[in-house]
């Protein structure tokens, strides 16, 4: 045992073996991609920027129940809301802090009528933070702008929730 | 006017050397990521340029914009000065190198021993460089490359003595042609061996990186350099590297000369092959940057000083023995 140790060490025999080690893994496929270019694919599952989703009449889906803004644990959402004038409850402030939100996917799954989501959007990067603080509007305009890809991935993933 | 017709001669062969030498550093830069990357299964720089060839172009441009910070309590001159002697010895070397029967700037007698002698004054600008700096990493990572770099130069000696031995001259182009009828890779075999991790070490390759050794000393002897002069440091480096690459190529796999004699193989011009053997000899660095783990100082200390020593200088006498009771020796001085 001590021999064969002995002149495997001399010979450099497992030096050897890791050099056609990594010569072989040099014609492997490779495992990244080049990212701006190629993109890897998502879970209907992944939790991304927020939006709010409207009915196909185009009624906003928000009932400003304030679920999502009492199970939030980083507290990010402020809501505030008022009567409107056919007697419906709705938001008239709808504002999440991006910079304290943990991307926990809570509100997501607090809300009854799935109006807020978490959308596949994860390139949002800002050049301030005020960038960051998303009111109604913003969230609106994303829910109209991804609304395809939304109500596709909440389709897919209904049979495991 | 004589005088400037003559410099004006000389200027251009030197520069006909150092150019082709920057860029092809450039080059090895690129080669030897996308290899580390390759290996570890990623694609590595492949997107400025063709196949991202100009990546250390880009590399270059950005260290020069960037501002040149000099410590308040550093040696300022002699902090000035290290990038640029690390630089300047690694392109000195080059004078002596051959890349055909022809083809170099100055044939002297004794190249090997230049070569040998510059590559060891490179030492000194990492000296410079971290006692320069005046701060504990770059002292610490400093030590221990002078520390290295002298423990190997001992066995990278040794080596050298054996191919001298079997050439009988000190001149790199004798050197290259005594190997018409077999490189010196198939009888001093194991010599190469020890020769290629003496140049790992040498150049502060991994896994003797241990001057700049991340974990413990930031980054060595460069931890107070930015900018260009931190982007000396780096092409003084891998020229360095490169060098180290010529050396093996001329002393053991017979610079320019292809493998037999023969018709497909002699017909490609020496210097491809020449440049050849470089790029093999650079492949198997960039490999082993990829799969080795970095050594622990003492392991480093017992390798060069108890083991490698020791079986090159065994080496030596059997080399001689072999050639003097054979009768083989090139020149007899008896």
């Amino acid at each position: 045992m001590k021999i064969s140790r002995f002149l495997k060490t001399i010979f450099l025999l497992e030096f050897v073996s890791g050099l056609l080690l990594a010569t072989r893994e040099i014609f492997r496929p490779k495992k990244t991609i080049n990212y701006p270019h190629e993109k890897g694919s998502l879970s209907p599952r992944f939790r991304g920027e927020h939006a709010l989703r409207r009915y196909p009449s185009g009624e906003e889906r928000c009932i400003a129940c304030k679920l999502c803004e009492a199970v939030c644990p980083a507290q990010a959402i402020t809501i505030e809301s008022t009567e409107r004038d056919d007697g419906s409850r709705k938001t008239t402030r709808y504002d999440i802090d991006m910079l304290k939100c943990i991307y926990c996917g809570l509100c997501q799954e607090s809300c009854p009528v799935e109006a807020i989501v978490q959308g596949p959007n994860f390139e949002f990067s800002t050049e301030t933070r005020e960038e960051l603080y998303y009111n109604k509007e913003k969230l609106m305009d994303n829910g109209d702008r991804w609304e395809d890809v939304l109500a596709k991935n909440i389709r897919l993933d209904k049979p495991y929730r | 006017m004589e005088y400037l017709n003559i410099l004006s001669n000389e200027l251009y062969k030197i520069a006909s050397v150092i150019i082709p030498v920057l860029v092809s550093v450039a080059l090895i830069v690129w080669l030897d990521r996308r290899i580390w990357g390759a290996v570890q299964k990623r694609k590595g720089p492949n997107v400025v340029g063709p196949f991202g060839l100009l990546q250390t172009v880009a590399d270059a441009l950005k260290y020069i914009f960037k501002e040149i910070i000099i410590p308040a309590s550093s040696n300022k001159v002699i902090f000035v000065l290290a990038p640029v002697v690390t630089m300047t010895l690694a392109l000195l070397a080059w004078a002596v190198i051959p890349f055909d029967n022809e083809l170099v700037l100055a044939d002297i007698n004794v190249g090997i021993l230049y070569l040998f002698a510059v590559s060891s004054l490179g030492v000194y600008g990492i000296i410079m460089g971290g006692w320069a700096s005046n701060s504990k990493y770059p002292f610490l990572g400093a030590i221990r490359s002078a520390a290295q770099m002298v423990s190997y130069e001992v066995s990278i000696g040794i080596i050298i003595i054996n191919v001298l031995l079997c050439v009988g001259s000190l001149n790199l182009i004798d050197i290259v042609n005594a190997q018409k009828n077999l490189w010196f890779v198939v009888p001093l075999f194991p010599m190469f061996v020890v020769f290629f991790i003496s140049a790992l070490a040498e150049t502060n390759r991994p896994p003797f990186d241990l001057p700049e050794a991340e974990a413990e000393l930031v980054s060595g002897y460069q931890t107070e350099y930015s900018g260009m002069m931190y982007a000396m440091f780096w092409l003084g480096e891998y020229a360095n590297i490169l060098l180290m690459c010529a050396m093996g190529a001329i002393l053991f796999l017979g610079g320019w000369l292809p493998p037999l004699d023969i018709f497909p193989f002699n017909a490609v011009p020496g210097p491809l092959w020449m440049i050849s053997k470089i790029l093999f000899i650079f492949f198997l660095f960039a490999l082993v940057k990829a799969i080795v783990p970095r050594y622990r100082y003492d392991q480093l200390m017992r390798l060069g000083w108890k083991i490698l020593l020791p079986f090159s200088l065994f080496y030596v006498v059997l080399t001689a023995s072999y050639l003097f009771y054979f009768d083989k020796l090139p020149v007899r001085a008896f």
